[in-house]
């Protein structure tokens, strides 16, 4: 896919009032042989400098579609973007050419991938791929390159990284392989990460590990970065604030605080009340009603309104917008002042 | 703390991304529900019949064979010479070219190429039909017994066919019917000499799908009842498994055929009188430069044949696995 | 590295010996008067048919002429002599170097031609030329080497030197150096192609829907290098495996192809003695030709550790 016009990298450094990355109306289908799956329906939002987003939803919520629309990894087709614009330093990245767009990818915005044993490639050693990042971008010698991919791996504080950088990806545990694509991802110095996933094919101990790894390479580099995840969990600790997606839309936007303390949309509700808590231990956990939508064939109006308590009849046939709570926060619920008091109808 | 009870939470780890979910399964996919593992083997073969219907490629192979099929069952149908009597023949005619009663000329020897054409099919298929056969019930029922049966019986069996790997087919049966040339009926002989080196094939494809076969619920199930092994092997694991062995087999009744035509053409296979497609070529070819149709015309009824089967086993492979097209 | 080409010998030995004595079976020990069955239709002289068997050890018990007949084969590279008393030897040496032109003209061949039209379908997957490709390797693989080399040889020998006067491709002997090679090569390689083709294809599609593929798109690396570097590398594991089988298949077809075009190999050396009945360089040259396959296969696997380190450090 060739565009044209705006050949012009976004500059490094300054950015006035333009966000680092900014997501804005993005809309993603994927046109199948069963349909049209509409898997964003325009969403939008803003990642600054040393600051990050966490968007949350459940599988098939459009929030790793969206990921993979900003990295411009998504095939096409089946995928076709209609609509929206994905501005990193006020530059639309979609409007870029193909050779542009490649020269933004990996270097200016880096993505670590779910699962580092099939997101490595067997056949090449762990310091051949992390080292290839600065032969390819830097043209540095194969000796340098590998130099500096021992410095990144110790950096990600892997032991004995001089010897270990000969080594293949199935010969690491699954907390050190995912050290090595986070290695990889950073080689650049890139000014927005984006991490799909990045824990959810590891232990639990090994969870946190990686988690604060992120955070720690984050506070010292100012990158932006953006975590998808299905687990809320996850993000408490990390996360400057939170989208929350369903059905390829926004539904809740907010700083993480605020969510935590009195959601506004019901979706996001059913999902903090779904995480098991030590102190209510022996109740019942809760559960969403109901299953995910169907992308080809999505319900009319609020598209949570088949498994929503607060469902009223204008939900079924008016689709809510955004609406703005406060500076920070929106919800894309009708009902939004209801479920922010607590009032289960 | 008691379970959600709704199947799907959000708290459920996703396994796969969002695009390989929504993307790839098209409406069809949904019809073919019989393809995933665990499925019912008839709507597996529904499901295939169904979608080689719809197949030209399949349609014209199926008609190819059963023209073939004739031929070889009433090859007088076709042709009023019979190419058994040797009155037919006449030297001074040798290498005519086609004419209004002999339409694909005549031999070397002055013998008429379509009516021998038309008789050399029966050998093909019986030989390509009968070996199949020995290869699938040999191979297959000792695939099926090692791939249920792991330990020594499978160690053993596996080792066995390890060894006649090792030996390419095409000259071990070469060697065998070399040996015993004279010695015992020349199409026995090929059909024997192939089958010997043609089974472990088989026998691999059968094993690898028993072992796939043995670890579905449903044939567990079945263990845990108590069933014997041989109901375990015949009426599960027999049906689950035959799918791959089918394909094969047909691809490789086209490959046995042209490895007649090999033998024959080498002076090992089919032996004058009986007419075979690869000794007609090797009977044409001293004169083969400056008159090529007494050769031609058996090797194009030689590929058509082994062309249909291929193209058969094709068809059924694309339709039983259509994850690849 | 080292433990897996170990494991890898050791697991020869068995097939190598069981190779050998599955032939041995074939030719002496089923029923029958082995020696008679050497000499075919002819009648051995008896004092001839004496020495054979003396020769043969066929007096002495099975397992103990079978160690005659390895030993021999191993240690002094004694396949027997033809009836003419010229070792076996001797008839194959000079013979070999044919053959093994022929083979490297198919390999390059089928190398160049296979892979090629394999990454072009893989990468036009379900267009009109990916169609047509596969409909090439479905008649490649359909049509025998025997079709195939007398049509060619007719074809693109006989008659392109009839009509363009000027001699490209020889069709006998190997008089014109390495152009001589050109077609038999071409038709010995036929099979391959399709099979390559093929596999390349599915290997290759396959392989660019893995997971690295992505990571290596979203490392901000060219098209080409995602799919030559990345892609193919991990594409040619199964391409390589197949060269193990596709080396009895050449065996195979060399005999068919020297015959069609009168190359002086070991094939045509193999049709010479059947065509006069010589059963024991028949027996020589199958061994020699089957020890070679084997050997060929470990090469073949030691390339396949190299090629994927998961395999080496089992």
């Amino acid at each position: 896919m060739k565009r044209t016009a705006p050949e012009v990298l976004p500059a490094e450094g300054g950015l006035g009032d333009e966000p680092l990355l900014a997501v804005d109306d993005l809309h993603v289908e994927f046109h199948t042989r069963a349909g049209v799956v509409r898997a964003v329906n325009g969403v939008s939002y803003t990642v600054n400098p040393g600051e990050t987003l966490a968007v949350l939803g459940e599988s098939g919520s459009g929030k790793s579609v969206t990921a993979q629309a900003i990295m411009g990894i998504l095939d096409m087709p089946p995928a076709v973007i209609p609509q929206g614009e994905i501005r990193f330093k006020g530059t639309d990245l979609l409007k870029l050419s193909d050779d542009a767009r490649t020269q933004v990818r990996g270097q200016r915005i880096a993505m670590v991938f779910q699962d580092a044993l099939s997101a490595l490639n067997p056949v090449f050693t762990v310091g051949w791929q992390i080292s290839e990042m600065f032969r390819v971008h830097r043209g540095m010698s194969k000796s340098d390159a590998m130099k500096k991919a021992v410095e990144l791996m110790d950096k990600v504080r892997i032991p004995a990284a001089k010897q270990r950088v000969h080594d293949y990806p199935h010969q690491f545990s699954g907390g050190m392989r995912q050290r090595i694509m986070i290695a990889m991802s950073i080689a650049l110095d890139p000014e927005v990460l984006i991490a799909d996933e990045p824990t959810t094919a590891l232990d639990v101990t090994v969870q946190a590990q990686i988690m604060d790894l992120l955070a720690e390479l984050q506070r010292e580099s100012q990158m932006g970065m953006i975590l998808i995840t299905h687990d809320l969990g996850v993000v408490a600790d990390v996360a400057d604030k939170i989208a929350v997606m369903y059905a390829g839309r926004i539904v809740e936007n907010a700083p993480v605080h605020d969510i935590y303390r009195a959601p506004a949309h019901p979706y996001t509700k059913g999902l903090l009340e779904s995480i098991p808590r030590v102190d209510l231990k022996g109740q019942e956990l809760y559960a969403i009603k109901g299953l995910p939508p169907n992308l080809l064939d999505l319900p009319t109006g609020c598209a949570f309104h088949p498994r929503c308590p607060y469902r009223q009849d204008n939900c079924v046939t008016s689709a809510p917008p955004l609406y703005e709570i406060s500076g920070t926060r929106s919800s894309a619920c009708h009902y939004w002042r209801e479920v922010l008091d607590g009032e289960q109808q | 703390m008691s379970n959600p009870t709704q199947p799907v939470g959000p708290g459920l780890p996703e396994t796969q991304t969002m695009v390989t979910d929504q993307v790839v399964p098209p409406a069809q996919e949904g019809q073919r529900k019989g393809k995933q593992k665990g499925g019912k083997p008839a709507s597996l073969w529904t499901d295939a019949w169904y979608d080689l219907r719809r197949r030209p490629m399949f349609i014209l192979s199926l008609i190819i064979i059963a023209v073939l099929l004739v031929m070889s069952f009433w090859p007088s149908l076709f042709t009023s010479i019979d190419p058994f009597n040797a009155r037919t023949c006449d030297l001074s005619t040798a290498r005519q070219l086609p004419s209004a009663g002999h339409m694909f000329g005549k031999d070397n020897l002055g013998c008429d190429v379509y009516a021998r054409t038309i008789y050399g099919a029966r050998n093909s298929i019986v030989i390509g039909v009968f070996t199949t056969l020995i290869t699938a019930l040999l191979g297959g029922l000792l695939g099926i017994i090692s791939g249920y049966f792991s330990g020594a019986i499978d160690v053993i069996s596996s080792r066995v066919t390890e060894i006649f790997f090792a030996i390419p087919p095409i000259l071990g049966a070469l060697l065998i019917a070399a040996t015993f040339r004279g010695r015992a009926n020349s199409i026995m002989l090929v059909i024997l000499a192939l089958a010997l080196l043609g089974w472990p094939m088989t026998f691999r494809i059968m094993r690898a799908a028993v072992i796939t076969a043995k670890s579905q619920d449903f044939v567990v199930a079945a263990k845990a009842l108590g069933a014997g092994a041989g109901r375990i092997m015949f009426r599960h694991l027999l049906p689950n498994s035959l799918a791959p062995v089918i394909v094969v087999s047909t691809i490789n009744l086209g490959g046995f055929i042209a490895a007649e035509a090999a033998l024959s053409f080498l002076g090992v296979g089919v032996q004058s009188p009986d007419i075979s497609w690869g000794l007609m070529i090797a009977d044409a070819r001293n004169r083969f430069l400056d008159a090529p149709l007494p050769l031609v015309f058996p090797a194009v009824f030689l590929s058509i044949t082994v062309l249909a089967f291929i193209m058969m086993g094709d068809a059924v492979r694309d339709a039983l696995d259509p994850k690849l097209r | 590295m080292g433990r897996y080409v170990i494991r890898r010998l050791i697991q020869a030995i068995p097939v190598l010996l069981g190779a050998t004595l599955l032939i041995f079976v074939i030719v002496f020990a089923l029923p029958g008067d082995p020696i008679a069955a050497l000499f075919g239709d002819k009648r051995p002289d008896p004092a001839v048919a004496e020495v054979l068997r003396e020769q043969y050890h066929l007096n002495d018990p099975l397992l103990l002429q079978y160690w005659y007949y390895i030993s021999g084969v191993l240690f002094r590279g004694d396949f027997g002599v033809n009836f003419a008393d010229v070792p076996v030897s001797q008839l194959m040496a000079g013979k070999f170097q044919v053959t093994l032109n022929l083979a490297v003209t198919a390999l390059v061949m089928e190398a160049v031609i296979g892979v090629g039209l394999g990454l072009f379908a893989a990468l036009r997957r379900g267009k009109a030329s990916d169609t047509m490709i596969l409909a090439a390797t479905l008649l490649l693989i359909s049509v025998p080497t025997l079709v195939t080399g007398f049509v060619l040889q007719l074809v693109l020998g006989v008659k392109l030197k009839q009509w363009t006067g000027a001699d490209i491709f020889p069709v006998a002997g190997v008089f014109a150096g390495w152009r001589s090679y050109l077609l038999p090569g071409f038709v010995l390689a036929g099979l391959g192609v399709a099979y390559l083709t093929r596999l390349t294809r599915t290997s290759l599609v396959e392989t660019l829907r893995a997971d690295f593929i992505r990571t290596a798109t979203a490392k901000g690396l060219s098209r080409r290098r995602v799919i030559g570097r990345h892609g193919l590398r991990n594409a040619l594991i199964p391409m390589v495996t197949y060269l193990g089988a596709d080396l009895g298949n050449l065996m195979g077809g060399a005999v068919i192809t020297e015959t069609i075009f009168n190359l002086p190999g070991i094939g045509n050396q193999l049709f010479q003695s059947v065509y006069l009945r010589e059963q024991p360089v028949v027996v020589g040259i199958v061994t020699v030709l089957v020890l070679i396959y084997i050997l060929a296969n470990l090469v073949v696997d030691m390339l396949y550790a190299v090629l994927d380190p998961r395999i080496r450090y089992e």
